[in-house]
């Protein structure tokens, strides 16, 4: 696909309550790309919660609205692979069968993960700008498995020249965040996550980054609780505030 | 979460012995696995013709069946019906009662575990004896497989040498792998030639031409259906497949996937007893088919994906519950996520919902199945068939996970989030109001710093920056 005009961004509910200084960073990269970025305030959240848990009737309602909230005929971006992964892999299932299939096949054809966006459609190069840093790169299984989008965030990162990404143990594993899963099953969640947070810190990066604001919020919520010392653990933050910070004149 | 299930995953994830056994044995496998598909374009090639060859199998089952009863009958195999465990116990006892076996030896065989054949057979004053040598470790140690390949993953060399002097104390086995191993050889030995019959499990039955295909390592599978007078095989009903053509792939993904090994040491075709003028082989070979449920499963498009199964074990091997918790902790006789797809099918969802609750949904399950059964799917299928049962179907318990107070949360979440003006109105006070929100989030923040909301959404950092457009 050539560079669009516009896209819309859908931020994601996590985002917008949580790391809402993630979709700004995002929404800027992409502005800085001569892109105009419409963020609809008609969306909420994809319903993937909902959809998760098995109450297919409720998430529907939720991702109803979003169909609403993206009409026109241009790329939705979306700064996680797991929201962007629910709205082009599963709204096709979720919506087989009713009258707005035909509308959800309409989104999940023009949505793209944020870092699959930058790299694969912009071709995103920018000097590094920031000191030398080593950095994790946590990959949301989304991302990896169900997006595939995986090697787009390296990519993004291999083109920061003072920046060196290095690899935890079990890097291809899953944090145990899983959504609501980190509240129905909270003692194998725990353990994933305690596994994945004492890998990451064992290789003594000073960042870590991720897709995903799930992810995140998983691994720094039990980074903090294991090293209440900030200077301890990893700095923890969204992929497009990390590419922001590190290419951005102030 | 049922108490029950809680209880063996704190059990499980207490004991850090079993756990680092597993998880040595299943980065092993993993590695074992990936080393044996080098070729990424091979292994794409590979899969979907497992998919389509399992799913034409399916597809047919009702005539590939008969097709496999007649050819089997021509070779000489006589060949039973079974529609539950029961029946299956039956059948077997009675073959064996008609030949006055005491005595049984066994290849490792799953059906033979979800028929709890062995419990059965000992209550009618049968012995049977695992000759599989996870099984017989088992088997000592009166414990259930805790995988479907490796049936004694979780156990340590230790544990087994420990075993073995306990209940062979006059065998010096020592601790080393081949002390143990030629132990078990020498003790089961005795039993190859003294058992009257022999049972053992199917990877994959041939219709076209009444073959029964078994791979195994040991050799202990050969034996078993070779030696004894009578062999007995236990097969769930789906391990059919249609012409021999079809083996040699399924065969190669079953072995690369499950433990890497291009090929097994033993694969055995069986087609029939012993004819005139061989010098060896059983006077008698029974196939007993087993349904079970998988009738039911089959009736249903989308669930009847996971009788595709070829029974690997990838999928256990890659699953990041599975690798903590082990097979124990799930209750089960088929561990892991083809577990939590097919046992609560069998079982009825009512009694074993918590299983397709517990996978993050992660997809390394679904990435790795040799056949590619979407098993990420199937689980939110079944999460979904818990809450309220689709259009038609017929799973067991179907509706039953559904309970008012989770019913009326998502009512409600549904209805703020189905409405922009609300979820911003209720967003944008959380945001002002966020000193208020509680810093303990229950069982999240008992191993983690709770999520701290920000100062203003994203909504309204947007519309500041004039973000709208429309």
């Amino acid at each position: 696909m050539d560079k669009p005009a516009s896209v819309y961004f859908f931020g994601t509910c996590l985002i917008d309550m949580i790391l809402p200084q993630a979709g700004l960073a995002a929404m800027r990269l992409l502005q800085r790309e001569g892109i105009k970025v419409v963020y609809p305030q008609g969306q909420t959240c994809c319903g993937q919660p909902a959809y998760n848990s098995g109450y297919d009737k409720e998430a529907r309602a939720v991702a109803r609205r979003q169909l609403d909230a993206f009409p026109r005929d241009i790329p939705v971006v979306v700064p996680s692979a797991s929201c962007a992964g629910m709205i082009k892999v599963q709204y096709p299932r979720l919506f087989a069968g009713t009258p707005d299939k035909g509308r959800a096949d309409h989104l999940a054809a023009r949505v793209y993960e944020l870092t699959d966006f930058l790299a694969r459609v912009l071709d995103w190069r920018r000097k590094d700008l920031g000191e030398p840093i080593t950095v994790v790169l946590h990959h949301s299984c989304s991302a990896r498995r169900e997006m595939g989008v995986a090697e787009a965030a390296t990519v993004l990162l291999s083109r920061l020249e003072h920046l060196e990404t290095l690899e935890p143990d079990h890097a291809h594993e899953c944090c145990g965040f899983g959504g609501t899963f980190s509240v129905k099953q909270p003692e194998i969640s725990a353990a994933m996550a305690a596994d994945k947070s004492m890998a990451i810190a064992s290789t003594g990066a000073q960042v870590l980054v991720s897709q995903d604001g799930g992810c995140l919020m998983n691994l720094g919520g039990t980074l903090t609780r294991r090293f209440p010392d900030p200077s301890q653990r990893p700095a923890v933050k969204h992929i497009a505030e990390l590419l922001w910070e590190r290419t951005h004149e102030p | 979460m049922s108490p029950e299930f809680r209880v063996r995953v704190g059990q499980a994830l207490g004991n850090e012995r079993v756990r680092r056994n597993i998880r040595r044995a299943m980065d092993g496998l993993v590695l074992k696995r990936c080393k044996a598909f080098p070729d990424e374009h091979e292994l794409t090639v590979l899969r979907r013709r497992g998919k389509l060859i399992r799913g034409h199998a399916l597809a047919n089952l009702p005539d590939l069946l008969r097709e496999l009863e007649r050819n089997c009958e021509r070779n000489g195999i006589r060949v039973h019906w079974a529609e539950t465990a029961e029946e299956g116990n039956g059948i077997v006892l009675d073959i064996l009662r008609r030949h006055g076996a005491e005595l049984v030896i066994k290849g490792k065989s799953m059906v033979s575990e979800e028929m709890g054949l062995n419990a059965y057979l000992e209550a009618q004053g049968i012995e049977p004896v695992e000759t599989d040598l996870g099984e017989f470790i088992l088997q000592l140690a009166d414990e259930r497989p805790s995988h479907i390949i490796g049936p004694a993953i979780h156990k340590d060399r230790l544990e087994v040498a420990e075993l073995f002097a306990n209940h062979f104390p006059e065998i010096p086995s020592g601790e080393d792998i081949e002390g143990l191993t030629a132990a078990a050889r020498q003790i089961m030995r005795e039993y190859f030639g003294r058992a009257l019959a022999g049972i053992s499990g199917v990877n994959f039955a041939v219709a076209e031409t009444g073959t029964l295909c078994l791979v195994e390592n040991e050799g202990n599978g050969r034996l078993c259906t070779t030696v004894p007078q009578v062999h007995i095989a236990v097969c769930g009903i789906e391990k059919v497949i249609a012409r021999l053509d079809q083996l040699p792939p399924l065969l190669t993904l079953l072995t690369r996937s499950a433990t890497g090994q291009p090929i097994t040491t033993y694969v055995n075709m069986i087609s029939g007893p012993r004819r005139e003028g061989e010098l060896d082989g059983p006077g008698e070979v029974h196939l007993v088919l087993l349904d079970n449920g998988r009738s039911r499963v089959h009736a249903d498009r989308e669930l009847r994906s996971i009788l595709r199964c070829i029974r690997c074990g990838a999928c256990m091997n890659h699953c990041p519950v599975y690798s903590r918790l082990g097979g124990h902790a799930y209750g089960t006789v088929y561990p892991g996520p083809i577990g939590s797809v097919l046992e609560p099918q069998l079982q009825g969802i009512d009694r074993l919902g918590d299983l397709p609750d517990a996978s993050s949904l992660c997809g390394a399950c679904g990435e790795v199945c040799p056949v590619r059964i979407p098993l990420p799917g199937l689980l939110r299928r079944l999460r979904a068939e818990g809450i309220r049962g689709r259009k038609g179907s017929r799973v067991i318990g179907r509706g039953s996970r559904r309970k008012p107070m989770h019913q009326l949360i998502w009512a409600l979440w549904s209805r703020v989030n189905a409405c922009p003006v609300l979820y911003r109105g209720l967003t944008g006070l959380a945001t002002r109001l966020r000193w208020l929100v509680p810093t303990s989030l229950g069982p999240w923040s008992r191993t983690r710093a709770a999520p701290v909301i920000a100062p203003r959404s994203l909504h309204e950092l947007a519309r500041a920056e004039g973000l709208e457009g429309e």
